[in-house]
């Protein structure tokens, strides 16, 4: 009988974990350690920051699930791999820190025989001078990146409209609270619902609403932008995104590094080298993602974590690290099955795998100071590598491979994405974008780098349907509810 | 009512000035449940073909 371990029960990991419990869950032992009781379903996070669901509509119990389907739950987060063992026994070990199952603070080796490691980003926002702390935001900002982050940001953003009720105008500042930050579609559709709920309010005229982001341009979402087929033009999502701010009214700063957050006022650095501040009321700013510090260590106990995680503590799988100039990086630098290769029993999926280098191009400002966005890591994407990783080990224990049979290279795989721009049946409208691939191939797609048929771009309500629907189809796979193996990664 | 009322005052010269807006007629088509039931199917068919030119 083999062990896999799932670290991370986030997207990807719990995508890993509940195809290899109905694949090989019966003869072989499938352990998920994850800190959070609570699954949560991050892209609805959006709608409880503006207080249009609530925590307990985005979020389940792990527990009941992992029993029924037969995955051994740990509550506990990760704390280090020993992938040779110790000195006394040749059997990779990770040992993980319980945070719950009344065991908390306990310590505990797990052996293993194949490892995924699934756990997404650690929230740096102590990386910027008073957005917060590892994992929190501060006291002048709020977030939407966990349900419990969500909930509160609801709450200040209550407070702001009863002032508005009041006569009183408010400024809200919403984007990046770094230069290095990733998921600039998360600020993206917290911003428009922000605007129609206060536009739902009928307070619009008395607020000022401004995106603040590390792009260098409306639209690059860290992939260098996008082109989609509209009207009869290829059309760039730069004329895409600003259209959709201009159209509500909505103001926007490009190219910013925030390297200070004070009560009510930002300070931050421009590609140009300015130095600016900008005031708010309400602000929610994206922190920069790291690893989540997993240490590793080798069979002498000596610490091995720079050869298997890369400096931002992502870990490193097949990919092509070397580093080179922006015009050399190609698709093929991007790794395909996220096996790591010094220790080939090892798998990174999702936020959790070191990218080889950035989507978009990197830019500083005079100063040197690095601001451009990180690469994202979608749920779509997330959750295919988990399932591709499930397959291969699924069929190296199964001896039908030594070597991974699947692959999820983000160069070869397309990535949908529905952005929300405010709820409602018949009066909410979302952005549905399709790209293919992920990162650009200018060899094989000549001009925009990508298929122009797969990549496409419309806002309405019909994508505000979709997203509904896949709220609730994406609650319902993650619960392995009927039929959850029909509803797509 | 002239022509330009879905428009709102845009400061000129600002980024915001050099965007696209979009006319009556595109806002109308957004919300528009018979339009957008047919949008549903197509970004539907577009979303299942993406899936399935990613899955190796
Ligand atoms: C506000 C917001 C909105 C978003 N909206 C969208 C959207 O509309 N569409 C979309 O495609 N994507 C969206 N995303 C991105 C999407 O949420 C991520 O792509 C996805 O969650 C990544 O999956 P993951 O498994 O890598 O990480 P996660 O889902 O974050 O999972 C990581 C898991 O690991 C656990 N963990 C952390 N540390 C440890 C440890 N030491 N040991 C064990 N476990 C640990 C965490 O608790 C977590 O459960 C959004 C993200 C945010 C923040």
């Amino acid at each position: 009988m083999a062990r896999v371990i799932i670290m991370g029960g986030g997207v990807s990991g719990h995508t890993a974990a509940s195809f290899l419990a109905k694949w090989i869950g019966k003869k072989h032992e499938i352990i998920v350690v994850t800190p959070n009781a609570l699954w949560n379903w991050i892209p609805s996070n959006i709608w409880v920051g503006v207080g249009d669901m609530s925590k307990s509509e985005v979020t389940f119990p792990l527990a009941p699930v992992y029993k029924k389907a037969g995955i051994d739950f740990r509550q506990a987060k990760a704390v280090s791999i020993n992938p040779e063992g110790k000195e006394s026994s040749d059997d990779a070990f990770i040992t993980i820190e319980y945070t719950g199952q009344d065991k908390e603070e306990q310590r505990e080796e797990i052996t293993y025989d194949y490892l995924i490691n699934a756990t997404g980003p650690q929230l740096n926002f102590q990386a910027t001078d008073g957005l917060g702390t590892a994992g929190h935001s501060g006291d002048h900002t709020v977030s939407v990146c966990s349900a419990d982050h969500a909930v509160h940001a609801s709450q200040e953003l209550k407070i702001c409209i009863e002032k508005m009720k009041a006569g009183e105008r408010q400024t809200f500042l919403i984007g990046t609270g770094h230069g290095m930050c990733t998921c600039q579609g998360a600020a993206f559709e917290y911003i428009f619902n922000i605007e129609h709920k206060i536009k739902q309010e009928g307070l619009r005229e008395l607020a000022d609403i401004t995106y603040i982001t590390n792009e260098s341009f409306l639209g690059d979402f860290g992939m260098g932008g996008i082109h989609f087929n509209t009207g009869g033009y290829t059309t760039s999502s730069k004329i895409f995104a600003e259209s959709l701010y201009a159209e509500r009214g909505m103001s926007w700063i490009l190219g910013a590094h925030i390297n200070k957050v004070e009560e009510g006022k930002v300070t931050y650095e421009t590609l140009d080298g300015e130095i600016n501040e900008q005031e708010f009321d309400f602000a929610m700013l994206i922190p920069p993602f790291g690893g989540v510090g997993l240490k590793a260590y080798g069979k002498d106990g000596v610490d091995i974590t720079e050869t298997i995680f890369a400096p931002n503590g992502f870990m490193k799988v097949d990919a092509d690290y070397t580093p080179k100039p922006y015009e050399e990086w190609k698709p093929s630098d991007w790794p395909r099955t996220l096996q790591n290769q010094d220790y080939k029993n090892i798998f990174a999926v999702g936020i959790a795998f070191a990218p080889p280098h950035i989507i978009s191009k990197p830019m500083s400002s005079p100063n040197g100071t690095p601001i451009n966005p990180t690469p994202p890591r979608t749920g779509m994407p997330s959750a295919m590598m988990g399932k591709a990783v499930a397959m291969s080990i699924r069929d190296m224990i199964n001896d039908v491979s030594i070597e991974p049979t699947h692959t999820a290279s983000m160069a070869e795989m397309g990535a949908a994405c529905v952005a929300s721009a405010g709820k409602g049946i018949f009066k909410g409208t979302a952005a549905a974008m399709t790209v293919y691939p992920i990162i650009p191939n200018f060899e094989k797609y000549p001009g925009t780098g990508r298929d122009n048929n797969g990549t496409t771009g419309e806002i309405g309500l019909a994508a505000h349907w979709i997203k509904h629907i896949l709220h609730f189809g994406f609650l319902w796979k993650a619960q392995m509810k009927p039929g959850w193996t029909l509803i797509p990664e | 009512m002239s022509k330009s009322d879905h428009i709102k005052h845009i400061e000129p010269y600002s980024p915001q000035f050099g965007a696209m807006i979009p006319g009556k007629f595109q806002k109308f088509l957004r919300t528009c449940v018979l339009w957008q039931l047919v949008r549903f199917v197509a970004i539907n068919i577009r979303m299942t073909i993406l899936i399935l030119k990613s899955h190796h």
